[in-house]
């Protein structure tokens, strides 16, 4: 049988803009199987991955999942599955993708974003000072149709925490929209790159930045703010898509008026109910100053009209001064896709111990459970548990461990709670090894991808543990402090990054590649069934979405740490696209020259990266591949 | 009494400034620049308009050096090191902790402590961090707002049982205001809170110049085993591989010690004596 989902039959074909081919992409029709109940142990758990058969999915596939000829929002898709339906390069063909073209950016810095390709465009934007590209794909070489500087204040760069970065555009009905990191939405005529609007949403001055990539949903641009480790109180805000006004802000903290939280609010699990949940689980006043910033991404049902977006981790108290859940910070919330109303919450860290931001991307996927259709959501989360949420009530489904834990035992379902472990809890001068995942978490920001074909999720993530070795002396200009020591080092294995190939029914991982430092880009998965990401070396990867076998990499300028996509040029032929550049917050050691002697620069990060910069440099260009003609 | 005081140190730093603005002028035309990192608006240590102790230490600095001055204006905030000093855009910065680990510091030149700043008609007497009553009060500290990091009186309260009665006040603050960090001072003036544990550089100047009396006093203990001292040797820092230029600043440490001393006193740093076991 085969379900429809409602998620993946909304308008990603919507971008469609009649001036293309008409898609040639026809994907495989995969048998749905009913599997007895949901999650459910996987009766070909021993089976060799690669000959697991497609009869065996029970992911649904629908006819509209993820991207088609146009890449027109980071994710591929407002579900977040970096799937391309695309098909010409396939695991048999791969091996003979060749660079097309390639633009420098003249900007060296982490390059985090993902291009976009809408029409015969595509549009860029660097990191600070977050100046936009415009690239005409008819014309050889790709030459720039227009660019926009956002002339970003520079003072900027000392309020963002982990390098400079920028995650990305998004598109709407003509025009590109962008965040900038001094705290400004800006939309662009996609035509002629003037302006349209601009709107200023929050001040340097307290803290707070934007990096996150904007998401469209119906005619609303969401964007939300970072900075959570200086104190800055959290939002996500809707913008008139065409005039920038301000439709709503949801807070992260505070009265349930700020976090609009109404009548409509029905959370799964009791501990998320009650009156200003947002104040009460905090000492008095700190909710004011309390985090849970918005700085990853939003996903958005359509059918269900909900989005989704997870929060930042509580700050910048330490545990033991902000005692209670520190709601709603370390979670994810559905909310009204129009008027941002509040449906559920859940929390995957409550109070939070360890920086564990809850934005990793939540993945829209349905497949066929115990009793009918689960809607669910699949997260990867920092705190190392694969969640499986029901994303129409917010139920866990499931959360298993994906790497190797030691901070916590386990989440338990009915109560909702994740299981802490006491000794692990850090505590001023406290010596404290192999608490694992460090503070980058399992998985951070860097998107995972999900082909229909396989129903697997594609994981790019950290193996990293950290040790707390006692007392560090710091100083704000004027202001001596302590600190832990906090040292990152490899988990089990001894490499620090992974790409793993989940299977989210079966709950179990079919393949698993590692990496010597941190797999810090995104992930794209092709109806070629092929998976690409890079390395912070700066390897551009192809590997077999059913076996993970290596089959094709290139080495670009610089390390990786963006998000790589598929579209179809002008000429009919496939292309893949990815920014080299190294940075974000492990790369920050190459991009700020950050000494390496010291194991706690860049926030633990120092002697994790040691090597890092012995086999890549600064960067900052966009490689475009295509198969080697004939 | 304390605006005598105060319009007597004015007098003094305006002259040692304007004194070692001459001699940069007179001497030093065509010597490279003394390269400073400075914050641009956090008095007592620097200001734009050079009214910080720092900025006088800095013009001394440049006279005895012969060199000219030059700052590097950067917004005290995590990566003010990673930004100015170890970006090249600068070559020293005036005060740092002497075990600080992100530059090579120099012989430490003052020696300070966390003091408790209260309203004198309070008369709260309050000594000592194992004072019972600062689980009761309204208790201002900072906040420092880097993962797992406290100023040493936070890590106190908590470690000591209070918590809902402390009140953060962020040490970045809000940029557009003069002197963000000095808001927990001003929170003891309006009355927001009872106590405010501050570093005594900060506490001094700001109590100093307040409308209404403040009283000012060190806390005990200095230490809290394993590891929380709330004293702190501050020095001067450069890049680790600019020996050359620590060792000049090294000199001017020793040689104008006397004035260094005199520069603290009329901006009301309480200092305590520094036992520098010399090399």
């Amino acid at each position: 049988m085969l379900l429809q989902s409602p998620i993946f039959s909304i308008g990603l074909l919507g971008g469609w803009n009649g001036m293309r081919r008409p898609c040639a992409v026809v994907l495989t029709i995969l048998a749905a199987v009913a599997c007895a109940c949901s999650p459910r142990p996987s009766p070909d758990a021993t089976e060799p991955a690669g000959s697991r058969p497609d009869a065996a999915n029970p992911v649904t596939v629908p006819t509209g999942v993820g991207a088609g000829d146009e890449w027109t929002t980071s994710a591929g898709d407002p579900a977040n599955t970096r799937f391309s339906r695309l098909d010409e390069i396939t695991r048999d063909n791969v091996s003979r993708l060749r660079v097309a073209w390639t633009f420098s950016t003249g900007v060296l810095g982490g390059h985090e974003a993902a291009p976009l390709v809408v029409g015969n465009t595509m549009y860029l934007v660097t990191p600070f000072p977050n100046i936009v590209f415009a690239l005409d794909l008819t014309q050889p070489g790709a030459p720039v149709k227009w660019q926009y500087d956002a002339r970003t204040v520079s003072a900027a760069r000392g309020v963002a925490c982990c390098d400079v970065v920028n995650r990305g555009v998004a598109w709407w009905n003509g025009t590109i929209v962008f965040n900038t990191l001094d705290n400004r939405t800006i939309s662009l005529d996609a035509t002629t790159g003037a302006q349209r609007w601009e709107a200023t949403l929050g001040d340097i001055n307290r803290g707070e930045t934007m990096t996150m990539a904007p998401l469209v949903a119906g005619d609303l641009v969401l964007v939300g703010n970072s900075g959570g480790e200086f104190g800055v109180r959290g939002w996500l805000t809707a913008l008139d898509a065409a005039t920038g006004a301000q439709r709503w802000r949801a807070w992260s903290t505070g009265p349930d008026a700020d976090v609009l939280i109404g009548p409509d609010f029905t959370p799964f699990y009791a501990t998320d109910r009650g009156r200003d949940l947002g104040v009460t689980t905090w000492p008095p006043e700190a909710w004011r100053t309390g985090g849970g910033t918005a700085w990853g991404w939003v996903s958005y049902d359509p059918a269900l009209n909900l989005i989704y977006y997870g929060t930042g981790n509580p700050g910048p108290w330490n545990p033991e001064q902000r005692p209670g859940d520190n709601k709603w910070t370390a979670g994810v919330f559905a909310r009204d896709a129009v008027t941002g109303a509040a449906r559920w919450f859940y929390q995957w860290s409550p109070h939070d111990l360890y920086d564990h931001d809850g934005v990793n991307e939540n993945v829209l996927i349905d497949y066929d459970g115990a009793n009918g259709l689960d809607k669910v959501l699949v997260h990867a989360e920092r705190n190392g548990y694969i969640y499986v949420l029901d994303r129409v009530t917010g139920r866990v489904h499931s959360a298993t461990p994906f790497v190797h834990i030691t901070a916590s035992t386990g989440v338990d379902t009915q109560s909702g709670r994740l299981l802490t472990v006491k000794e692990k809890e850090p505590r001023e001068g406290v010596v404290i090894r192999d608490i694992c995942p460090a503070a980058p978490g399992a998985k951070d920001w860097q998107p995972m991808s999900f082909s229909p074909r396989t129903g697997l999720m594609y994981i790019p993530h950290n193996n990293l543990c950290m040790d707390f070795e006692g007392v560090e002396v710091s100083y704000i200009e004027g202001t001596p402090y302590l600190g832990a020591n906090v040292v990152y080092h490899a988990g089990p294995g001894g490499h620090q990054g992974e790409v793993t190939a989940w299977d989210p029914v079966g709950r179990r991982a079919v393949w698993k590649l590692t990496e010597p430092f941190p797999a810090w880009s995104a992930t794209l998965a092709t109806a070629g069934d092929v998976v690409f990401y890079g390395t912070l070396e700066g390897w551009f990867k192809a590997v077999d979405a059913r076996t993970g076998d290596l089959l094709w990499q290139f080495k670009t300028g610089s390390g990786i740490v963006g998000q790589p996509i598929s579209y179809r040029g002008p000429d009919g032929h496939q292309y893949v696209a990815v920014f080299s550049g190294v940075g974000g917050w492990p790369g920050s050691v190459v991009v700020n020259d950050l000494d390496t002697r010291d194991a706690t620069a860049a926030a633990g990060w120092g002697g994790a990266m040691r090597n890092l910069r012995s086999v890549t440099a600064r960067g900052g260009t966009l490689y475009v591949f295509r198969l080697e003609g004939p | 009494m304390n605006n005598v005081r105060a319009a007597v140190s004015l007098i003094v730093v305006t002259f040692l400034a304007a004194m070692a603005t001459w001699t940069t002028m007179r001497y030093a035309p065509d010597r490279p620049a003394l390269r400073v990192c400075a914050d641009p608006n956090n008095l007592p240590f620097s200001n734009e308009a050079g009214q910080g102790f720092e900025n006088v230490l800095a013009s001394l600095v440049a006279a005895q050096l012969n060199r000219p001055l030059e700052y590097t204006w950067w917004a005290q905030r995590r990566g003010f090191i990673r930004e100015t000093l170890r970006a090249g855009r600068c070559d020293v910065v005036m005060g740092v902790p002497t075990a600080f680990e992100l530059a090579a510091t120099t012989r430490p030149y003052y020696r300070s402590s966390y003091v408790f700043v209260s309203r004198a008609r309070d008369n709260l007497s309050v000594l000592s961090l194992d004072d019972p009553r600062l689980k009761k009060w309204r208790v201002g500290v900072q906040m420092i707002g880097d993962d797992f990091s406290n100023s040493p009186p936070a890590h106190a309260l908590s470690a000591r049982g209070a918590v809902g009665n402390v009140v953060g006040y962020s040490v970045i603050g809000d940029y557009r205001q003069p002197n963000p960090p000095a808001r927990i001072v001003d929170a003891v003036i309006a009355g927001d809170i009872d106590v405010a544990i501050v570093w005594g550089p900060l506490a001094g100047y700001f109590a100093a110049r307040s409308a209404i009396p403040l009283i000012v006093t060190a806390g005990s203990p200095a230490f809290d085993l394993p590891f929380r001292p709330y004293l702190f040797d501050i020095s001067m820092g450069v890049r680790r591989e600019d020996a050359k230029l620590r060792d000049a600043l090294d000199r001017f440490i020793v040689d104008r010690h006397d004035d260094i001393a005199r520069l603290l006193a009329d901006y009301h740093v309480p200092h305590l004596p520094l036992q520098v076991h010399r090399p």
